[in-house]
């Protein structure tokens, strides 16, 4: 399955998207959006990805 | 006290968190100026790092409130939907809201802010705008529900401080409740006393305290800065007159002063 995470291109095989976010995102703490929506978090283990995808993977960082 | 939605703060303060040389630098800056708010943002991270963490952790660390912003983002659908994640991976419902409508001077662009404003607040949100000094565009904000607002002084990251004195003190004196707190434009301490002299209750930096060469220095001077405006607009200033005014009385002048 071809997917695009912020901004490149990936394949996975992952479809969960509870699984996908703890096989590369395992060391932080994410916000999540699908396609330019919001994902919460509460609705993880309930999102799946489908082909074409447009995943952001947001992290903190230093703000002003 | 300093009350801002439903939490109150003794610190007049809010500081960035970007720009400084150093992680600890940054600690000691934030933790000199005595600020109890930092501004903090997102960024996409990169898999099987743990920067964004390491950095969230440091935050956490300071037992300060955080104020995410949607820095960058040019759509009212960006912002909307970059606040609904800061809400998620911050865990607050405090947003410093940005829509910028001209990437020159990153002035923010007032219609899609009131629209984001509405959007948000209609989802629980306290939303902090970034906004232009317009008293319609503040006026506007504040009917969709806005208790606080952010009018800039300058564009982000000039130092100019204050460029348009009287419209700030038009928002003084029209939006008399409303916590007004001066956001961007920043350069010295003097700007901030400055704006607290004119009664905004509040001024949020981060530039002017992050490329200094001595930021935690810096940090202090503008903690005093903001201390001094807020007790001078408290104790009632002088109206400024064109004309001099003896200090000394005048009674009992010395005969060489006296005419003949």
């Amino acid at each position: 399955m071809n997917i695009t995470l912020n901004g490149a291109p990936l394949q996975t095989e992952i479809q969960d998207l509870a699984r996908f976010l703890n096989s590369l995102f395992s060391e932080t703490r994410v916000a999540v959006a699908i396609n330019g929506s919001f994902v919460p978090r509460a609705q993880f283990e309930h999102t799946q990805i489908h082909e074409g995808d447009e995943l952001e993977v947001l992290s903190p960082m230093q703000g002003g | 006290m300093f009350k801002l939605g439903e939490k109150s703060f003794h610190s007049r303060l809010l500081l960035g968190t970007a720009l400084y040389p150093s992680p600890q630098i940054m600690m000691d800056a934030i933790q000199a100026s005595g600020t109890q708010i930092v501004t903090v943002s997102l960024r996409r991270q990169a898999p099987q790092q743990a920067g964004g963490q390491k950095f969230w952790d440091l935050i956490r660390s300071l037992k300060v409130e955080v104020l995410p912003n949607t820095a960058g983002c040019h759509s009212v659908q960006e912002a909307v939907t970059t606040a609904q994640m800061a809400r998620d991976l911050f865990e607050t419902n405090w947003v410093k809201l940005e829509v910028i409508g001209d990437e020159y001077n990153l002035q923010p662009d007032p219609f899609g802010l009131v629209e984001a404003a509405r959007t948000l607040v209609q989802q629980g949100f306290e939303v902090f705008p970034y906004c232009t000094d317009d008293l319609v565009v503040c006026q506007r904000l504040l009917g969709v529900g806005c208790r606080i607002l952010m009018p800039w002084g300058s564009p982000i990251g000039t130092g100019l401080g204050i460029l348009n004195l009287y419209q700030a003190r038009v928002l003084r004196e029209r939006l008399e409740n409303v916590p007004l707190i001066l956001d961007a434009g920043v350069g010295k301490p003097s700007h901030a006393a400055q704006a607290m002299e004119l009664g905004y209750d509040g001024v949020l930096l981060n530039t002017a305290v992050a490329q200094s060469q001595d930021p935690v220095a810096m940090a202090r001077a503008f903690a005093m800065a903001i201390d001094a405006g807020r007790v001078a607009h408290q104790a009632g200033l002088i109206p400024a007159r064109d004309l001099a005014k003896p200090s000394t009385p005048v009674t009992g002048t010395p005969f060489w002063h006296q005419k003949a």
